[in-house]
């Protein structure tokens, strides 16, 4: 048990996750960021579905800590990059893999639709996302702290069904946040959401990143909110990467600003081309 | 937003006391009514009874104790056949439901039985097993099985598939992820396979003790039809009412408790 939760870092003792979490805080507040998020190398990767080649060959490295979005049109093969990073799909050729002895734990999934367990308690539902600790002892603690993250403390005893669409989907965030994990992966997580909603849960998502510094992989369609997010945009064209786009803008990130705009509009711009031209460009 | 939060606390104030006598005013108008057109010899006591006089009759039998003891073997031989064919039929409807090979195997098998009127094979269990218990236990379970089987078959391949990766992903082994998803998704379906199966018991019961039985509330109705007893007929039939009406309440009860999570149940 005390084995499953220590993992070590370079140059340092093993330490107990809690008090891991809390130096990688305190040294965020500081100017030097620790990151016990975990790097991420794809390399040659493919993945048909019949004859259709989804996946023609990726290459990518993400560093650890990293908050990387993937756009493009419908069908590009985004959500399969995300699937099999997140191990539901078998890969046909190439690799995936995460830096260190990554637990099964480490890579958590939050997908577009809350996937709650209508039958359960939204706290029991939380703890699912304990994985194998489940049966611990604090397990409850845990998925009470998870909770509080998203600011849901006050709907532990609900049923999912009483919950409005928003809240659903900060409880499947703190399900996939009570494990720690060390990579969270986004499958459109706010696709079905009103706009409103979307920016408060866009801030919720930067905080909580902010906060944990887990390796984020956002998929979306809405460049806006991929620029807002991310430090990296990736387009996927064809089953590729067309276009690989550091954003270097300060956070905290001003929704409507200027350099968010002008960012948001070439890539864009690029999505059009690439539909209008078939040619690589 | 107060607005909206108050509706609900209004209409649960009002509606469960009233829930309780608003269902029984129609039943209690008929049986008005059937006095009133008995006592004034608009229908004459030998085409039906009054309200009166079937009571009177159900006084006498159960003072003699034969109505105690005749709704007694009905209602053990629904209870046993009910739960020998409905825990054969939910043991199947898992098995075809969780697994491939099981399905293929008996599936079309079961597909072609059901097709079967369970009723006609009354005269071939007489021969098998004379008027004895099995005889209406087999058939009472024969008739209950196909029910649970199907509803529960449905419920289990019905379950949300995004549910069952979810599951997976978070690390729930084939045990776990049957008690904490499948089996409660399935639920709903299954009450609803029980619900029909209490129907089918019933009616099946009914007609076996008519047919071929020395005891039982069917038995009873036959006797009383042979000796003329009209009161005493139509005394069956009422019981047999109340007794189908109380295995459904019976399950409802229990479908409130195990699925206080679904919307359908909140709220009342």
């Amino acid at each position: 048990m005390q084995e499953a939760l220590r993992f070590r870092l370079p140059d340092a003792e093993p330490v107990k996750r809690a008090d891991f979490i809390e130096q990688a805080r305190l040294a965020r507040r500081g100017s030097e960021a620790v990151s016990r998020g975990l790097p991420l190398t794809i390399r040659g990767l493919r993945k048909s579905f019949g004859t259709n080649e989804v996946l023609r060959g990726i290459d990518l490295h993400i560093p650890a800590g990293q908050f990387v979005a993937i756009v493009g049109r419908s069908g590009c093969g985004k959500s399969t990059l995300l699937r099999l990073i997140a191990g539901l799909e078998t890969i046909d050729a190439g690799s995936i893999s995460l830096g260190g002895e990554a637990r099964e734990e480490d890579v958590r999934v939050m997908f577009q639709e809350p996937r709650l367990l209508p039958w359960a308690r939204v706290l029991s539902n939380v703890e699912v996302g304990l994985g194998r600790d489940r049966a611990s002892s604090d397990a409850q603690a845990r998925a009470e702290r998870a909770l509080a993250e998203v600011g849901l403390d006050d709907k532990r005893g609900q049923w999912p069904a009483v919950l409005s669409g928003g809240q659903k989907q900060r409880v499947a965030l703190a399900r996939a946040l009570v494990s720690h994990p060390r990579i969270l992966a986004f499958d459109e997580p706010l696709g079905a959401l009103d706009a409103l909603t979307r920016v408060s849960m866009q801030r919720l998502l930067e905080r909580v990143w902010h906060d944990q510094a887990f390796t984020a992989i956002l998929v979306t369609h809405d460049v806006s909110e991929a620029v807002a997010l991310a430090d990296r945009v990736l387009v996927i064209e064809d089953g590729r990467i067309a276009h690989d786009i550091h954003v270097d803008i300060a956070r905290p990130r001003r929704r409507g600003s200027v350099d968010l705009a002008e960012l948001e509009g070439s890539i864009l711009q690029n999505l059009l081309d690439g539909a209008d031209d078939t040619s690589d460009l | 937003m107060s607005l909206i939060e108050s509706l609900p606390r209004v209409r649960s104030l009002r509606w469960p006391r009233a829930d309780g006598l608003v269902q029984w005013v129609v039943p209690l108008t008929i049986v008005v009514v059937w006095q009133a057109a008995c006592a004034s010899g608009f229908v004459s006591a030998r085409v039906l009874p009054a309200p009166t006089d079937v009571a009177s009759a159900g006084w006498k039998l159960l003072q003699s104790g034969e109505l105690a003891r005749n709704i007694w073997v009905s209602f053990w031989r629904a209870s046993i056949g009910f739960l020998i064919g409905g825990g054969i039929g939910f043991a199947f409807g898992l098995a075809n439901g969780l697994s491939q090979l099981s399905s293929k195997l008996t599936d079309t098998t079961l597909q072609m039985v059901r097709n079967i009127p369970h009723l006609a094979l009354i005269p071939l269990v007489i021969l098998w097993f004379g008027i004895d218990e099995t005889a209406k236990l087999f058939l009472v379970a024969l008739g209950v099985f196909f029910p649970i089987y199907l509803n529960t078959l449905h419920g289990i391949r019905t379950v949300d598939p995004q549910l069952i990766e979810m599951g997976r992903i978070y690390g729930m082994g084939d045990g776990e992820l049957f008690r904490r998803v499948i089996f409660p998704g399935a639920l709903p379906s299954i009450f609803v396979g029980v619900r029909f199966a209490l129907g089918i018991m019933w009616l099946t019961l009914i007609v076996a003790e008519t047919i071929a039985a020395s005891s039982g509330l069917g038995y009873m109705a036959m006797q009383a039809r042979e000796f003329m007893q009209i009161d005493v007929v139509v005394l069956s039939i009422l019981i047999y009412a109340l007794l189908g009406k109380l295995a459904d309440s019976a399950s409802r009860v229990l479908e409130r408790l195990t699925l206080s999570w679904h919307p359908a149940f909140q709220k009342h």
